[in-house]
């Protein structure tokens, strides 16, 4: 097995590899000490951007895999193939990521298997916790094929294939389950959350957003994929996303205002304040400049165009994400609530993480469609093809 | 049957023997300087505020649909039928929804522990299993705190504002907040001033996650009927225009 060729060191490698060191750090100071003094986690505010970040921005920029997956598979949207595996890759990846910094973040990890045995239907987190679990299995088995083909492996690839369908299918129920229930999670605080943020339509608004998030996501990964990992760009897929993308956003925006309106808050926005400048901030980012940029066909149907309004996307609903967890909660926790350091240093080194897996992955597995066509197949390989299919004819 | 705690504050005097029977009772330190602090936290379950002559005292609600106990993945926190919330460490993982869902910002974390536990008063379950009443109740030398059945105590103190017109704020606090607690408050000053809020709604929080959480199991199997539907419909069309167009060649399946 030949293995490619990696370069060590460039400015990104170096800045990488910093990130990570410091993560590493943090994560043996947590575990040393405590979440007191590691955090600048209180009492009042008990949720910090290790959940707000790492667990809800985390699996939302995880969402391009039940999309595209259902997109493809379910609705058959043949020419959307081509960039399923990477998706998927972005979205499992995600979701180990998303473990792991629960793991940092719960103050007795060792017991994250309890909900397991010990059940409470009623709680959200109960719910979300067996979902992602799910999800994570199907994303698993929805990246077998992936690496069954790098080692040609027949015959689970075979069985995987068959079952694909059901597959992908529990991969968009558990998605939209979770995806949604990660609203729900504060559906309990009425009197905290702020009123910008606080609607019965939680729920849906987390959900209609990680589809736009989903298709941003993947928008971005491409484009990432073609600058840096030395892939081709189809505009053409692209350019379809980008369509979808803004509708999504166009309904989640008037879903939004009619909200807003109908719970009387809109009058509001007027009122200056700490908590209405961030959200306008979020209503700029993840609605309004987006749907402006892609009203215009010149960055609908451009490569830059798309990756700029699909990078305001993600940092609009990152910044709404955000508010729900932080912003949204100061008032009536009533403190101002700033990272520690030690917080800052894990978040970066799971998106350092994140990155770095995902270009390791591009190299050793036929994660792009035309790359894997291009590998010639070993001499030995192609002998033993013809005895497999005669095997497998049996 | 429900046990519930009736706080009158204006029977109070401020001795803070409360503090003290619960500090005993729960083997928690406590001295002068742990009486002189006005917050509740891992090593203080209740205090006593004081404002000019006029005291309050602030401990766990204990809820009578508690969103602590709703939120809590793996019920580590539970409402007993006795009255009391009690929280079971070996079952905690350390999640904090709790905390988090506490209208009341009860529940306290012990943040300098590398294997933390959620605290806060769990109403001497143990006590009031075994027929007693609480701590704070029995320590109390002025009846300002008083033990007992949930309804008999809310009819004292719907006596007590009868016949004391205009000595109390005309409100029983606990009886329908959050759908009601099994600490039942009375005050001649605004319960605002110490720091309690009176824009509760009157119905269980839990109900607002439950609204959506109980449609799960009918949402599954819809959805999931649809989206194989969807399935059948999308293929099915495209070997239908196979078959037409004449074309052998296999497609991916």
């Amino acid at each position: 097995m030949k293995m490619p060729n990696i370069k060590w060191f460039s400015f990104w490698k170096l800045v990488l590899y910093f990130v990570l060191a410091a993560g590493a750090y943090a994560v043996v100071y947590r575990f040393l000490l405590g979440l007191g003094p590691s955090t600048n986690l209180t009492d009042q505010f008990p949720w910090g951007i290790w959940v707000g970040f790492d667990v809800l921005c985390g699996v939302m920029l995880a969402a391009g895999g039940f999309t595209l997956t259902g997109a493809v598979h379910i609705f058959n949207i043949k020419r959307l193939h081509p960039i399923v595996r990477p998706t998927v890759l972005t979205a499992f990846l995600g979701y180990m990521l998303v473990s792991v910094a629960l793991l940092v973040d719960l103050g007795r990890p060792y017991n994250i298997w309890h909900p397991l045995i010990m059940w409470n239907p009623h709680s959200v987190m109960f719910e979300v916790g067996w979902c992602v679990m799910c999800y994570t299995t199907v994303l698993a088995l929805e990246f077998s094929p992936i690496v069954l083909e790098r080692f040609n492996l027949q015959k689970p690839l075979k069985y995987i294939r068959r079952a694909l369908i059901p597959i992908v299918i529990a991969g968009v129920i558990f998605s939209t389950l979770h995806q949604s229930s990660l609203g729900s999670v504060y559906l309990i605080v009425p009197e905290k959350l702020h009123p910008f943020w606080y609607t019965p339509l939680l729920p849906a608004f987390f959900f209609l957003s990680a589809i736009a998030v989903g298709l941003a996501m993947t928008i971005f990964e491409s484009s990432m994929s073609a600058k840096h990992f030395g892939r081709q760009l189809e505009l053409h897929i692209l350019k379809d996303l980008g369509r979808a993308l803004m509708v999504v956003l166009i309904v989640y925006s008037v879903l939004r205002v009619e909200d807003l309106i109908h719970r009387g808050v809109l009058k509001q926005v007027l009122v200056a304040g700490y908590e209405r400048n961030l959200f306008l901030l979020e209503i700029a980012l993840a609605l309004v400049i987006p749907i402006m940029l892609l009203s215009f066909r010149k960055v609908r149907e451009t490569p830059g165009g798309l990756y700029l309004a699909s990078v305001i996307t993600l940092l609009g609903f990152v910044t709404n994400r955000l508010n729900v967890a932080v912003t949204g909660m100061e008032a009536s926790a009533g403190v101002r609530y700033v990272p520690r350091w030690t917080e800052v240093a894990v978040t970066a080194a799971m998106v350092g993480a994140g990155f770095a897996i995902f270009g390791m992955a591009t190299k050793y597995l036929p994660i792009f469609p035309e790359e894997h066509a291009a590998v010639p197949v070993p001499a030995a390989q192609r002998a033993a093809a013809p005895e497999v299919v005669m095997q497998n004819a049996d | 049957m429900s046990k519930a705690l009736l706080y009158d504050a204006t029977l109070c005097i401020g001795c803070k023997q409360c503090e003290q029977a619960c500090a005993d009772k729960n083997k928690l330190p406590y001295d002068d300087k742990v009486a002189a602090e006005t917050r509740q936290s891992e090593h203080k379950f209740t205090v006593v505020l004081a404002k000019d002559d006029k005291f309050m005292r602030r401990l766990c609600m204990n809820c009578n649909d508690p969103a602590c106990a709703s939120v809590c993945p793996v019920a580590a926190l539970r409402k007993t039928p006795a009255g009391p919330v009690i929280y079971e460490a070996s079952r905690c993982m350390g999640c904090r929804y709790c905390m988090l869902a506490c209208p009341f910002g009860v529940p306290r974390y012990e943040w300098n522990s590398v294997n933390p536990k959620v605290q806060k008063c769990t109403m001497c379950s143990d006590r009031v299993l075994a027929g007693q009443q609480t701590a704070c109740a029995e320590a109390c030398p002025t009846g300002a705190t008083k033990f007992g059945e949930r309804s008999e105590l809310l009819a004292e103190a719907r006596l007590r504002l009868r016949d004391n017109p205009g000595k109390y704020v005309d409100h029983i606090y606990g009886e329908n907040e959050v759908g009601g607690t099994s600490v039942l408050l009375l005050s001649s000053v605004s319960f605002e001033e110490f720091g309690y809020r009176t824009d509760f709604p009157t119905d269980p929080l839990p109900n607002r996650t439950f609204a959506v959480q109980s449609r799960i199991p009918d949402f599954v199997p819809l959805w999931g009927s649809m989206l194989g539907g969807i399935w059948w419909i999308t293929h099915r069309r495209e070997e239908v225009a196979k078959a037409e167009g004449g074309e052998k060649k296999g497609g991916a399946k």
